[in-house]
């Protein structure tokens, strides 16, 4: 209890830190299952710390040790975590909770809503084209998922550039990508140090589509050219007002500089390069090991709680 | 958590997100076209769980916000949909729909909105190969 339970408190800002340069360097798809299954095991185990500190700290108060069969005096003796220590932990696990099951919540509300859309949505067919001069393109996840494009950006793509276009979209639906980015929102929301990590699966499920379109049509220049021309056309017939950039937390960035750039910028430039290889297979492990220091380092806590349990066990 | 709008209406005793009842009565609306249907007829295609008053809420803010039409028949309305020409009614279950939390994360968007020194940056990488004609 003493080094090992505060260790998952911490790797999280460490993930934090890595999370926009695996999401640069990794191979799309790769990034994308590291960096979820991190956010997800690193939720979990810092609110298991912070579980047993604050379990730590009630079994000092000596009244609940009469329910329980122990000594608060041997806990108040033997445990080296601070009383203060321990309603911190209480005071954070409550919040993470409450806010994990909000977010729980919310998000399976919007999925059902959107499935019900998806149903909805006129004709048969995966493709629903919207009459609206707005450049607009997205896909609605639902059983089937359909793919909404507005004859706006049908306008401003040629023929090759609009399959490459189906060919992003229905990769996102194929490979459920909505369920990686609820997952790291969800874990996002219990430890909100992992934000970066759910920043990071928002960009890398799009570079996955992106690179399943280069795959599917065999130009990835093509596709570099094919998003960037959309981007621009959605900007010039301003379809929204919204901005998901400013509500994700990345405002006042410096224009020009593609390390400030928007994520559009940022998936050109991928595209631009030579496609993210094998090489980057040491970076994921030593991620890998990253995780399992969290994973064990959570067990060796839990374990020196329970021998101070035996310890104080009365009869 | 993939569902259907027929899972949704497959809970009829718990809690719905408005947008979801919403799109249901919209879809009885629709597979009953060109049939209008009054509020009884919708609630008994729902599976008649709904209480009475909350179909006929329903029913009129859709019509408020005229996704659906309604003309009298005997004591109360009865409701189609507003239009048939695809585009049109697409655009629309987007506004009735895009009050959802969060709606926004959960489509996957081709391509986000370009922050301040986007465009030139995108110029920059792409150069001749956009068409700024276009």
């Amino acid at each position: 209890m003493r080094i090992a339970v505060y260790l998952p408190l911490l790797l999280p800002a460490l993930a934090a830190l890595a999370a926009r340069p695996l999401a640069d360097r990794l191979d799309p798809r790769l990034a994308t299952w590291l960096l979820t299954v991190s956010a997800v095991a690193l939720a979990a185990a810092s609110s298991a710390a912070l579980a047993l500190l604050a379990l730590a700290g009630l079994a000092r108060i000596p009244l609940v040790d009469t329910v329980g069969n122990w000594s608060a005096r041997v806990m108040q003796r033997d445990d080296p975590t601070a009383l203060w220590v321990a309603l911190i932990a209480g005071a954070l696990l409550t919040a993470a909770a409450a806010a994990a099951a909000r977010m729980f919540w919310r998000r399976a509300r919007t999925l059902l809503a959107a499935a019900a859309e998806a149903a909805c949505l006129p004709g048969t067919g995966e493709l629903v084209v919207t009459d609206d001069p707005a450049a607009e393109a997205f896909a609605v996840p639902g059983r089937p998922g359909r793919i909404v494009v507005s004859t706006g950006m049908l306008h401003a793509l040629d023929h090759a550039e609009r399959d490459i276009l189906l060919a992003h979209e229905r990769a996102h639906l194929a490979g459920r990508h909505y369920l990686f980015t609820a997952a790291t929102q969800l874990a996002a929301a219990a430890n909100p140090l992992l934000r970066p990590l759910a920043t990071a699966v928002a960009y890398t499920v799009e570079r996955w589509a992106d690179e399943h379109a280069a795959a599917a049509c065999g130009d990835r220049r093509r596709v570099a050219r094919t998003v960037g021309k959309a981007a621009l056309a959605a900007s010039r017939t301003g379809g929204r007002t919204r901005f998901p950039a400013a509500a994700l937390g990345i405002l006042g960035r410096r224009p020009a500089s593609l390390r400030a750039a928007g994520p559009v910028p940022r998936r050109v430039a991928a595209l631009l390069t030579t496609p993210p290889g094998r090489r980057t297979l040491p970076l994921a492990a030593t991620a890998a090991a990253v995780l399992l220091a969290a994973a064990l380092s959570s067990i060796e806590a839990a374990h020196d709680l329970e021998a101070l349990f035996d310890l104080a066990r009365l009869r | 958590m993939p569902a259907n709008a027929h899972s949704a209406a497959g809970s009829p005793g718990g809690r719905r997100a408005g947008g979801a009842l919403e799109a249901e009565v919209l879809t009885v609306l629709r597979n009953a076209a060109p049939q209008a249907l009054t509020p009884g007829e919708v609630r008994a295609a729902l599976g008649g769980a709904l209480s009475y008053s909350t179909v006929v809420t329903t029913l009129s803010r859709l019509h408020d916000k005229n996704v659906l039409t309604r003309t009298p028949r005997g004591r109360a309305f009865a409701y189609t949909p507003a239009a048939d020409e695809p585009g049109l009614a697409a655009r629309k279950m987007r506004q009735v729909l895009e009050n959802e939390p969060d709606r926004e994360a959960v489509l996957a968007r081709f391509v986000d909105d370009l922050a301040a020194g986007d465009e030139q940056l995108l110029r920059r990488l792409l150069g001749a190969d956009l068409d700024p004609g276009q």
